[in-house]
């Protein structure tokens, strides 16, 4: 397992464009930090968003995997692109004559893959940690450590996501046409959708299938928090708009997911299997 | 002998098309191979199956005694398919370090093999910036670094100069010397007979012939004759039971035998019949004759 991860190493290290992308992310990261310094000083009006309560644990669980997920498009570049370079540069042929199976060849990739989720996660934790710890109002042990399953989410949602840029990669076989095909896709749930909800059943059918979608199930992994900030609460409650809404995965939710990231790794060994090259 | 590689009624199909049709041939240890056939014919479809690369449609092929996975055989293997594949971005070094560690094998042999293929100057550039030349010498490089039981290359010489071809074929022979059992594919037939004791000959897809170079044709050879009395020579020679095929041309007379003769015991027989020759050659076909031969009569 070390050697395939050892491998899938050397590859990616030594080229400049990904090196530079995962550093980025990285950095992006932990600039979510910078949120912290945003203030208006506007005369009358003083907002220092720290000061808003997005810090407070366990909130800052929540807010923080939401908004750094939304960094994963780097990552995404760089996974659909080390799977379709093999294909442009025919690495793949090589390596397998040298004597990889087409099995340890996923494998590796798959590793790269959970490792980027699980740093990462890694990451927003001790991010997180730190900023809670400075800007929180509650500091209780048991505060701090409540709702840590948004980092689970967090998890599998980024090894579900770049399951599917993997397999895309392999599919496509170019990443700018894989990277494509993915906004693509994002675009093509929501017309499913609406058609869905327009002609064929009720909305609320609709919406029910559209939770199977893989885009969709894995954004439903982690839902939007802002609603949750209590000055948005304020000025829901002050125009009468009544905004209890559920924040927490259900489990059904992480099973779709899980599902369609198996999916993916299943379809991309059984792509390169069947595939002469 | 022991068997390195043996295939069985292997098909491939791409669609309508049958790129390898039944083909059966073994490769025994310490010998050196080459599978000739023109473009097309279903060579790198061979390699590219035994090379787990590509699909077969049926039959089947085992490496070794037969008891390890394909994956497993391979890395005791060194190919190098048509085109040199490395990552472009990386220098050699770190292109063999890879293949070190999918070959599993520790990264001490790659100051030996770039030395063999003359590369170790420019072990720290990288890969894009090679010629064709120095890529196909550090795919042998790479190829090398196990120390494979058998060394699979396809149409090595492809594209390259004179000078590259040259120091391809002299790294190629440098390693057959030293005992590795050889596969070369290649429809270069001069290239073949240079290197090779044994070949399979493809046309279509099947197998035409397999066996060692020199029993290809039941041919004895033939001679080539120049005399004062060419029309008594020719004569004496349709008379003897020895000789076949005779042809007349621009005065040199090419006389092929049905049954083993020297030239010695020809020059002996004619002088006491009182012809004398002023020019006697003994020939075999080349391997470009032979595969021409063979071709057609099929």
């Amino acid at each position: 397992m070390l050697r395939l991860l050892q491998i899938e190493f050397i590859k990616l290290w030594n080229n400049r464009a990904s090196k530079v992308l995962i550093i980025s992310y990285f950095v992006l990261l932990t600039s979510i930090a910078l949120i912290a310094a945003i203030k208006f000083d506007i005369g009358p009006v003083q907002f220092h968003l720290a000061d808003q309560g997005i810090f407070n644990f366990p909130y800052i669980w929540h807010f923080n995997t939401f908004v750094t997920a939304l960094f994963k498009l780097f990552l995404a570049i760089v996974i659909v692109s080390m799977m379709s370079n093999e294909y442009s540069n025919k690495t793949i042929k090589q390596n397998l004559i040298d004597g990889l199976s087409k099995k340890e060849f996923i494998l590796s990739k798959l590793l790269t893959v959970i490792s980027f989720a699980l740093i990462s996660t890694v990451f927003v934790f001790v991010v997180s940690m730190i900023l809670g710890l400075i800007y929180s109002d509650y500091n209780e042990m048991s505060i701090i450590f409540s709702d840590l399953d948004f980092l689970f989410a967090f998890f599998v949602k980024l090894v579900a996501f770049f399951s599917f840029c993997l397999f895309l990669g392999i599919l496509v076989k170019r990443s700018a046409f894989a990277l494509g095909f993915l906004i693509l896709w994002s675009i093509l749930e929501q017309v499913v959708f609406g058609l869905l909800g327009w002609k064929v059943m009720s909305w609320d059918s609709a919406r029910i299938i559209k939770n199977f979608f893989p885009l969709q199930s894995m954004s439903n992994l982690i839902k939007e928090p802002f609603t949750r900030l209590s000055a948005v609460q304020n000025i829901g409650q002050q125009i009468g708009e009544d905004m209890k809404f559920d924040y927490h995965t259900y489990w059904y939710e992480f099973l779709i997911a899980i599902v369609w990231a198996s999916i993916f790794i299943y379809l991309s060994y059984v792509l390169l299997k069947k595939r002469d090259l | 002998m022991e068997t390195i590689l043996t295939v069985n009624h292997l098909t491939k199909k791409f669609g309508y098309l049958t790129a390898v049709n039944d083909l059966s041939f073994t490769i025994e240890k310490g010998n050196v191979y080459g599978i000739l056939g023109p473009n097309g014919s279903g060579k790198s479809t061979t390699l590219g199956i035994i090379l787990n690369v590509v699909n077969r449609t049926s039959g089947d092929f085992s490496w070794f005694d037969g008891n390890t996975t394909t994956h497993e055989a391979l890395k005791k293997v060194g190919a190098i398919i048509e085109r040199p594949n490395f990552y472009p971005y990386m220098t050699a070094i770190q292109n063999l370090k890879l293949v070190c560690k999918i070959k599993e094998v520790p990264e001490t042999k790659i100051q030996e093999k770039l030395e063999l293929v003359g590369l170790w100057e420019r072990k720290d550039s990288k890969f894009k910036t090679y010629s064709l030349g120095m890529k196909q010498r550090l795919a042998i490089a790479s190829a090398l670094l196990n120390d494979p039981e058998i060394l699979i290359l396809d149409e090595p010489t492809n594209g390259l100069d004179p000078q590259g071809i040259h120091q391809i074929r002299e790294i190629i022979k440098t390693i057959a010397s030293q005992g590795t059992t050889i596969l070369l594919a290649s429809h270069l037939l001069d290239e073949v007979e240079k290197v090779c004791s044994h070949v399979v000959i493809l046309r279509r897809g099947e197998n035409l012939y397999s066996g060692p170079v020199d029993s290809m044709l039941a041919s004895h050879g033939f001679f080539e004759l120049r005399c004062g009395q060419l029309d008594k020579l020719q004569d004496l020679l349709e008379k003897n039971a020895s000789f076949g095929k005779i042809e007349n041309f621009n005065g040199t007379l090419t006389a092929y035998l049905k049954e083993e003769m020297d030239a010695e015991s020809l020059n002996k027989m004619l002088f006491e019949k009182g012809i004398i020759l002023s020019h006697l050659v003994k020939r075999k076909e080349s391997l470009e004759e032979q595969f021409l031969t063979l071709t057609k009569n099929n």
